[in-house]
C-alpha cells in the first residue's frame, strides 16, 4: 500500500536533488531549474499531507495551484533576466555576476 | 513722626539705589552730569532715611529686644518658604548710617576725582549697584537673603577692582578678588545648609531662639564646625589670614572705589555677619576663641607687612586688614558693642584716609610710592590736614575717634586673655608707627623738584572736611550716648574709660609716633640703615611674608598638577575607551562587509545551513518537538 510516508520521501528526495543542483550549478538557468524542482518537492507534500490528513477539504489542492502559478511567473521573470543579463554580459555563470559584493 | 516713616520704609534705603543704577546704567551713562547728580540724590535720600531709622532708634522705638521685623516670602516650594525683608535693630540701624554715609560721601568725591574718564556713567552705575547691595545685606533678615546680597557686593567689588579694565593687573586683581572671596563663601554656603537642616530655618530671630536651646539639649559639637564654616565667609570677605592675599591687589581699583568698599563697608560685611548671627557665635566657646585668635593674628600680621610696604594704597590696605582683625579680636572676645564702634569709626577714619590718598593721587598721577612723595603739605593743606586727622584718629590719640572704639576693644580683650591683650597693644603700637611713617614721608620733609602737586577741586574736597569732622567727634559722641546702651548683645555693655588700659595704649601711640618721626622725619639715611641692618626681617615684611608666592607655587604644584593628571586620565583613558569603541566598531563592519561576496550561491549554502541549525535547535530545545523526535509520526 503506498501510504503518505512514500509520498513525502519522494518529495523529499526531490528537494534534496533540487537544493544540490541551486548549490553546485554553475549557470543560471540550472539554477532556476533546480528552484523549480524543490518548489515541486513542496507541491507534492502538500498535495499529499490534503489527501491524506484533510480529505475533506481541499485547501492544500487549492493552495498548489496557487504555488504553480506563482512557480510560472517566477520563471517567466528569472527568464528574461537571465537573457538581458547575457545580453549584456554575455554570461550567465553565476559566480561572475557578483556585481552586488560589498 | 519722620523716623516712624523711616522706619516703616526702610525697604526704601536699598531700593533707591537700585533705581538709581537702573536709570543710570540704562539711560545716563553717556551724560555724566545726570548720571552723578541722579547717584548722589538717590545716595542723599538713603542717608535721610537712615537717619530717620537712626532716630528711631535714639527714641528708643526699637532696641535690641524689640526690633522692627518685615518679611515677605520670597522663594515658597512645598516643605521651603525663604523670605526677604528688613531686620530694624540697633545694629543694622548703625550700619545703615554708615553705609550711606560713606557712600554719599565718596560719590560726591568720586564726581571730582572721575572728572573726564570715559566710563564716568558706568562709575557711577556700579557705585549705585554696590550701595543697593550693601544695604541688602545689611537689612537682610535671613542667611540667605544675607548670602544673595553677600555674594552681590561681591559681584560689585569684582566690577569696581577691574574698573580699569583695560589695564591687565586690575583684571587680574578684580579675578584674585573674586576667586579668594568664593573661597570662604563656599563654606559659608555649606555652613548655611546645614544650619538649614538642622534647624529647618534660616530666619535670624527664629535661630536666636533655637539655638541656644540645641545647645542646651546636644552640646555644641557639631554647631562649632557650622560656625567655623560660617567664619569662612567672613574670613575671606574681611581678609582675614591667610585669605588676606586679595585685599592689597584691590587697590588696582579707583581710589574711591578702596575707600568705599575696600575700606569702610564691603569688607565689615564679614564683621557685620558675624555680630548679626552673634547668638550663634556666643554660645559656641571654641568658635569665639578660633575667631578672637585669628582677629588677633590678622591685626599683629597685617601691621608688620604694613611697615615696610612704600605703595600708598597697599599701606593705608594692610592697614584696614589689621584693622578688620582688631574688629574680629572684639567680636571673639565677645563685645558685639566694641566691634561695631570700632568699625563705625573705621569706616570714619580710613574712608577718610583712602580719599586723601586719592587726592594726593589726584595732584601727583601716576605716582604711588610714597618714597616718591613728600613735602605736599605746603601745596595740599586740606589733604594734610585730613590725612593728620585719619593718622591721630587711627593711632587712638584722644580725643579722636580711634582712640574711644580702640580702648573698647583693648579693655574687652584685656578682661578675656592676657595674651590676646598684648597683641592687641603691640598691634597699637605697629599702626602708629607706620601711619606716621605715611604721614611724614608723603607730608613733610623737602619737596621733590619733579613734582607738581595741586589741591584737590571742592568737591573732593567737601568729603574731606565732613569725613574729618566725624573722625574726630565720631569716637567721643557714641562715648559720651552710651553707644553700648543700643548696640549691644545680651547686657547693656557700660563702657568707661579704663585709664590704666587707654593710658598705656596712648603712651605707646606717641612713643611709636615720635619713634617715626625720629627715623622718617629725618632724612631717609636712617630708614635705610635701619633696612639694611635687618635685612632679613624687612625682606620678609616687604615681600609680605612670601604668602602670595607660597599660594602661587601650591597652586601651581597641586592644583596645576592635579590638572595634568586628569588631562592624561581624560587623553588616554577616557579618550582611549571612546576612539578604541569605535575603531572596534569600525574594524568589525569591515570585515562583516567582507562576508558579502555577491556570490549567491554562497547565501544559498549560509541560508540553508542556517535553516537547518534552526530546525536542529527546535527539535533538541522544544518539548513538542521532543514526540515527534521518539517516535510516532505517520
Amino acid at each position: 500500500m503506498i501510504g503518505l510516508a512514500h509520498f513525502l520521501t519522494v518529495a523529499a528526495m526531490v528537494f534534496a536533488i533540487g537544493l544540490y543542483g541551486l548549490l553546485t550549478k554553475r549557470t543560471v538557468v540550472g539554477i532556476l531549474m533546480s528552484i523549480e524542482l524543490m518548489l515541486n518537492a513542496v507541491n507534492i507534500n502538500l498535495i499529499a499531507f490534503s489527501r491524506f490528513i484533510t480529505p475533506d477539504v481541499l485547501t492544500g489542492q487549492v493552495f498548489v495551484i496557487f504555488t504553480i502559478a506563482v512557480a510560472a511567473a517566477e520563471v517567466a521573470i528569472g527568464l528574461a533576466m537571465v537573457f538581458r543579463v547575457y545580453r549584456d554580459r554575455n554570461t550567465v555563470h553565476a559566480a561572475r555576476l557578483n556585481e552586488m559584493r560589498w | 513722626m519722620f523716623s516712624q516713616y523711616a522706619l516703616h520704609h526702610a525697604w526704601l534705603i536699598p531700593l533707591l539705589p537700585v533705581i538709581a543704577f537702573i536709570i543710570v546704567g540704562l539711560f545716563l551713562r553717556r551724560i555724566p552730569v545726570l548720571s552723578a547728580a541722579v547717584s548722589v540724590c538717590m545716595s542723599l535720600l538713603s542717608f535721610v532715611l537712615a537717619l530717620g531709622v537712626g532716630y528711631g532708634v535714639i527714641d528708643q522705638l526699637i532696641t535690641v529686644d524689640n526690633p522692627l521685623i518685615q518679611r515677605m516670602p520670597w522663594l515658597v516650594i512645598p516643605g521651603l518658604t525663604i523670605d526677604m525683608g528688613v531686620y530694624i535693630d540697633p545694629l543694622s540701624a548703625v550700619m545703615l548710617i554708615v553705609v550711606t554715609l560713606v557712600s554719599l560721601m565718596v560719590q560726591i568725591y568720586s564726581i571730582g576725582y572721575m572728572r573726564g574718564d570715559a566710563g564716568f556713567g558706568r562709575f557711577f552705575a556700579y557705585l549705585s549697584l554696590f550701595s543697593a547691595t550693601m544695604l541688602g545685606l545689611v537689612i537682610a533678615v535671613n542667611f540667605v537673603q544675607l548670602y544673595v546680597f553677600w555674594e552681590l557686593v561681591g559681584l560689585c567689588s569684582y566690577l569696581l577692582i577691574g574698573y580699569y579694565f583695560h589695564k591687565v593687573s586690575a583684571r587680574e586683581a578684580a579675578k584674585k578678588a573674586f576667586i579668594t572671596t568664593r573661597i570662604g563663601d563656599f563654606g559659608l554656603l555649606i555652613g548655611i545648609v546645614l544650619l538649614q537642616i538642622l534647624f529647618g530655618t534660616l530666619d535670624f530671630q527664629h535661630l536666636g531662639v533655637s539655638v541656644p536651646a540645641y545647645v542646651a539639649q546636644q552640646g555644641t559639637g557639631l554647631l562649632t564646625v557650622v560656625a567655623l564654616l560660617i567664619f569662612l565667609g567672613p574670613i575671606g570677605k574681611s581678609g582675614q589670614f591667610p585669605l588676606h592675599v586679595w585685599l592689597p591687589d584691590a587697590m588696582e581699583g579707583p581710589t574711591p572705589v578702596s575707600a568705599l568698599i575696600h575700606a569702610a563697608t564691603m569688607v565689615v560685611a564679614g564683621v557685620y555677619l558675624v555680630a548679626r548671627a552673634f547668638f550663634l557665635f556666643s554660645v559656641l566657646p571654641n568658635a569665639m576663641e578660633v575667631i578672637a585668635w585669628i582677629g588677633a593674628f590678622t591685626a599683629c600680621f597685617a601691621a608688620s607687612i604694613a611697615f615696610t610696604q612704600r605703595d600708598i594704597k597697599r599701606i593705608l590696605a594692610y592697614s584696614t586688614i589689621s584693622q578688620l582683625g582688631y574688629m574680629m579680636l572684639a567680636l571673639g572676645v565677645g563685645s558685639v558693642t566694641a566691634s561695631m564702634f570700632h568699625l563705625t569709626t573705621h569706616a570714619f577714619f580710613k574712608a577718610l584716609m583712602f580719599l586723601a590718598a586719592g587726592a594726593v593721587l589726584h595732584g601727583l598721577p601716576d605716582k604711588n610710592d610714597i618714597f616718591a612723595m613728600g613735602g605736599l603739605r605746603h601745596k595740599m593743606p586740606v589733604t594734610f590736614a585730613a590725612m593728620t586727622i585719619g593718622v591721630l584718629a587711627i593711632s587712638g590719640i584722644p580725643p579722636f575717634a580711634g582712640f574711644f572704639s580702640k580702648d573698647e576693644i583693648l579693655l574687652a580683650a584685656s578682661q578675656v586673655s592676657m595674651p590676646l591683650y598684648v597683641i592687641a597693644v603691640l598691634t597699637s603700637f605697629m599702626t602708629a608707627f607706620y601711619m606716621t611713617r605715611l604721614l611724614v614721608v608723603v607730608f613733610c620733609g623737602p619737596e621733590k623738584p619733579d613734582n607738581h602737586p595741586h589741591e584737590a577741586p571742592v568737591s573732593m574736597r567737601i568729603p574731606l572736611v565732613v569725613l574729618g569732622i566725624l573722625a574726630i567727634i565720631g569716637g567721643y559722641i557714641p562715648y559720651a550716648y552710651h553707644f553700648g546702651d543700643w548696640v549691644r548683645f545680651g547686657p547693656a555693655l557700660h563702657m568707661g574709660l579704663n585709664w590704666t588700659i587707654a593710658g598705656t595704649s596712648t603712651v605707646l601711640s606717641v612713643a611709636a609716633m615720635a619713634l617715626a618721626w625720629f627715623i622718617y622725619g629725618s632724612g631717609k639715611a636712617t630708614s635705610d640703615k635701619l633696612a639694611r641692618r635687618f635685612s632679613a626681617l624687612y625682606n620678609l615684611s616687604y615681600h609680605k611674608y612670601y604668602i602670595d608666592e607660597l599660594y602661587l607655587w601650591l597652586n601651581h604644584t597641586f592644583v596645576d598638577g592635579f590638572g595634568k593628571l586628569l588631562y592624561w586620565i581624560e587623553i588616554y583613558v577616557i579618550e582611549g575607551i571612546v576612539n578604541g569603541l569605535a575603531h572596534l566598531s569600525l574594524q568589525l563592519g569591515d570585515w562583516l562587509r567582507r562576508k558579502q561576496t555577491g556570490n549567491m550561491q554562497r547565501y544559498g549554502y549560509i541560508m540553508f545551513g542556517a535553516a537547518l541549525l534552526i530546525v536542529a535547535g527546535l527539535l533538541l530545545l522544544n518539548p513538542l518537538f521532543k514526540g515527534v523526535l521518539c517516535g510516532g509520526g505517520y
